[in-house]
């Protein structure tokens, strides 16, 4: 008997108040309302709230978070919406909401704009552009500690298919709610890691912060539909992280942010701090069964960042 | 000390000595009540509660000894700090590995725990292991060059017993050798030799207790492993000095030869555990040059031992005896320093064995002074001696 690579033991996902299987798709899409112009709106309350977060089975992690979980909530939006996000400061800490999107210095998120003090409340408002699949995360300093610490989530805007005239069944595949996204199985994965003892390394390594979260329970694959996974990257520390995808291949949007593949048929893909995109692989042909995917750093994999799906 | 000791000038007044004993009894507690009384209040009223409360909970541990069989490394890990100590998980290598801790559960205050992590560790090769606590504190322990430990079957046995022999027994035999040689120096020639003697000790009681100062570094701070190296050194010598003066005169001769042999004893015992620990560590190229060099250094030892003997006539077996007695205890010592134990225990029997040195430099002193005079400890043949004697032993010291 030679062991595994392997956590003992199992986290508490209820304490936690988070996950990992939930997180790959509870997509938040907000409030939303019409407003005078007749223009869509979409409102989202987030709080920021210090918590001692279970990131290993038994090995607590003194987090800060978006709403008690990490990654935060997955805000979901379509392409020219009107974005509000009411940010309250629960936390000991300053803390801001940095969104990657085109909008106003003002909106930022950054120390001179939109820092919040703690008690304090501060609204974002912005355009939803470009669509893609971005992220925002906190950008009050000291910038590496605020993030590894936590403080980050998925930030999706669907193109609007009214505005690509030439390409509108692939704008809609990607348009939550629409009948061709239907024909998709669509999660979210966060890859992001630990530094346990504050010496900027990190200790875990995970896809949606539980290490081998999907090693222990594989995500479940239906054939008939496409799967589309919107992949970011927030690891701090080490420069970059990847992808890679057992007996499969996939088709890759940089950013998300146009409607035909910036990279084709590929197996292994990377991302550096903050960059994202979308994968889209198709396991029709496929014999069911287990398929690994994690990152090709082979550290990185065994300490936490390893998966499977069960094709079924 | 024991309590009789404590009574015993009191004993000398038999007209004191009548009521006193409950008296002195009643006196002693009367410290003890106070002291109770002192803990009780830090307890119980808690009036540091202030300083420590919201300050994070200090974790240490410290991974004393490795052991490696096919396909497992079993670790011993001892606890300190202000809370018990939970190893949540084990990296080996920078991976997660599945593992299981015997008993289970958090490790108490200097309480320890024994873990087995299946693992592929490859012989020569070296592994890093990582213990993570539940707070997410690293404990850190480098395998340099991975081997199997030494198990306890015959012909292992025999193998290190070899090793014990020749590192022991043999060189020392050998030293004794030189005793005919030694009975045909006049008087002076006589002091040099237990001069050069007291050197040669002189070196090794350095020796020993910096080895066992080495090894007290190595073990949880809160054990204060210094301070139990001298302090096990000065008992041991204050003991040995005690039981080889119980007939009221210094040991000489055979007696005193006997007293060196056995301090010498002793720290070939630490010798062997150094030898069975660099084997157990992997370092078996180094054993051989360990026991290349303490082959070389330990002959000198054999001129210690027969300098009492100087114009006496020991019988054979007296040699045969000694020289078991300087030499055997290697090979215990290899043995269990094979198995890689508690730094800890090693720092005690290095300070046992310099204790015991210090006790036979001290008899091997006051023998020159009863022969020669206080005045012969400065002559010029005693003070060669002793120089001659340090740097014989610091210079095959070198080969070690």
């Amino acid at each position: 008997m030679e062991g595994e690579n392997a956590v003992v033991g199992q986290v508490d996902h209820a304490r936690n108040g988070f996950d990992p299987h939930e997180i790959l798709t509870d997509w938040d899409v907000g409030e939303v309302s019409i407003d005078a112009q007749g223009r869509r709106v979409r409102e989202w309350v987030v709080t920021a709230v210090d918590k001692e977060v279970e990131v290993a089975p038994g090995v607590m992690f003194p987090a800060w978070t978006f709403n008690g979980r990490i990654p935060g909530p997955t805000l979901r939006c379509t392409e020219g919406d009107r974005l509000r996000i009411v940010f309250n400061n629960g936390s000991a800490h300053p803390h801001t909401m940095h969104f990657h999107g085109i909008h106003s210095w003002r909106m930022d998120g950054v120390p001179y704009a939109g820092l919040v003090q703690p008690g304090g409340t501060f609204t974002y408002e912005f355009e939803a552009k470009p669509f893609g699949c971005h992220l925002y995360h906190c950008h009050a300093m000291p910038l590496k500690r605020h993030i590894h610490k936590g403080m980050y989530g998925s930030f999706i805007v669907d193109p609007d298919p009214s505005r690509h005239p030439d390409a509108v069944a692939v704008a809609e595949s990607r348009l939550l709610g629409s009948a061709r996204n239907a024909e998709w199985q669509e999660i979210m994965i966060c890859m992001n890691a630990f530094d346990l003892n504050f010496d900027d390394e990190n200790e875990i390594y995970a896809a949606n912060t539980i290490p081998f979260a999907y090693q222990q329970k594989p995500i479940r694959i239906e054939r008939g539909r496409k799967l589309r996974i919107y992949l970011f990257n927030i690891t701090e520390f080490d420069p970059i992280n990847s992808f890679h995808i057992h007996g499969n291949f996939f088709d890759y949007y940089d950013t998300g942010t146009t409607l035909t593949p910036t990279l084709r048929t590929v197996d292994t893909i990377m991302q550096c701090q903050g960059q994202r995109g979308i994968i889209e692989m198709d396991w029709s042909e496929h014999e069911p069964g287990q398929y690994m995917f994690h990152a090709h750093q082979s550290e990185f994999a065994e300490l936490g960042w390893m998966s499977h799906f069960e094709v079924v | 000390m024991t309590p009789d000791n404590m009574q015993a000038p009191v004993l000398r007044d038999p007209a004191a000595s009548r009521a006193q004993p409950w008296r002195t009894a009643g006196w002693l507690l009367l410290p003890l009540v106070v002291l109770v009384g002192i803990l009780a209040l830090l307890l119980i009223a808690k009036p540091l509660e202030r300083l420590t409360e919201g300050a994070p909970p200090v974790e240490l541990a410290s991974i004393e000894r490795v052991r490696l069989t096919p396909g497992l490394i079993s670790l011993s890990v001892r606890a300190d700090g202000s809370q018990p100590v939970s190893v949540a998980q084990v990296q080996v290598d920078a991976a997660f590995r599945s593992f299981t801790i015997d008993p289970p559960g958090p490790i108490g205050r200097l309480g320890s725990a024994r873990i087995d992590i299946p693992y592929p560790w490859v012989a020569g090769e070296g592994h890093t292991i990582v213990l993570l606590s539940s707070s997410g504190v690293p404990f850190e322990k480098v395998i340099e060059v991975a081997t199997a430990t030494p198990v306890w079957d015959g012909p292992t046995l025999v193998m290190l017993a070899i090793v014990g022999v020749l590192l022991g027994i043999a060189p020392v035999a050998t030293g004794l050798l030189a005793f005919p040689a030694m009975g045909t120096l006049g008087a002076n020639g006589i002091r040099f030799v237990l001069a050069l003697t007291v050197g040669l000790l002189a070196y090794l009681f350095f020796d020993t207790l910096s080895e066992g100062f080495e090894q007290a570094g190595k073990a949880l701070a809160r054990l204060r492993g210094p301070a139990v190296v001298l302090v096990t050194m000065l008992v041991t010598a204050g003991a040995l000095t005690m039981i080889g003066r119980r007939h009221g005169r210094a040991p000489e001769g055979v007696a005193l030869a006997t007293f060196i042999a056995f301090g010498i004893g002793l720290h070939n015992l630490g010798e062997g555990l150094a030898v069975g620990g660099a084997i157990a560590a992997g370092e078996a190229a180094l054993a051989t040059f360990l026991v290349i060099g303490f082959t070389i250094h330990n002959v000198s030892e054999g001129f210690a031992i027969a300098a009492p003997l100087v114009g006496r006539k020991p019988r054979f077996p007296t040699f045969l005896g000694l020289a078991v007695l300087a030499g055997l205890p290697a090979v215990p010592g290899v043995w269990i320093g094979a198995q890689a134990i508690s730094p800890f225990w090693i720092a005690i029997c290095f300070g046992i064995g310099a204790g015991a040195i210090l006790q036979v430099i001290v008899e091997v002193t006051s023998m020159i002074a009863r022969r020669g005079g206080a005045a012969a400890l400065l002559s010029p043949a005693v003070l060669v001696g002793i120089g001659v004697g340090l740097a014989v032993m610091y210079l095959t010291a070198l080969f070690v």
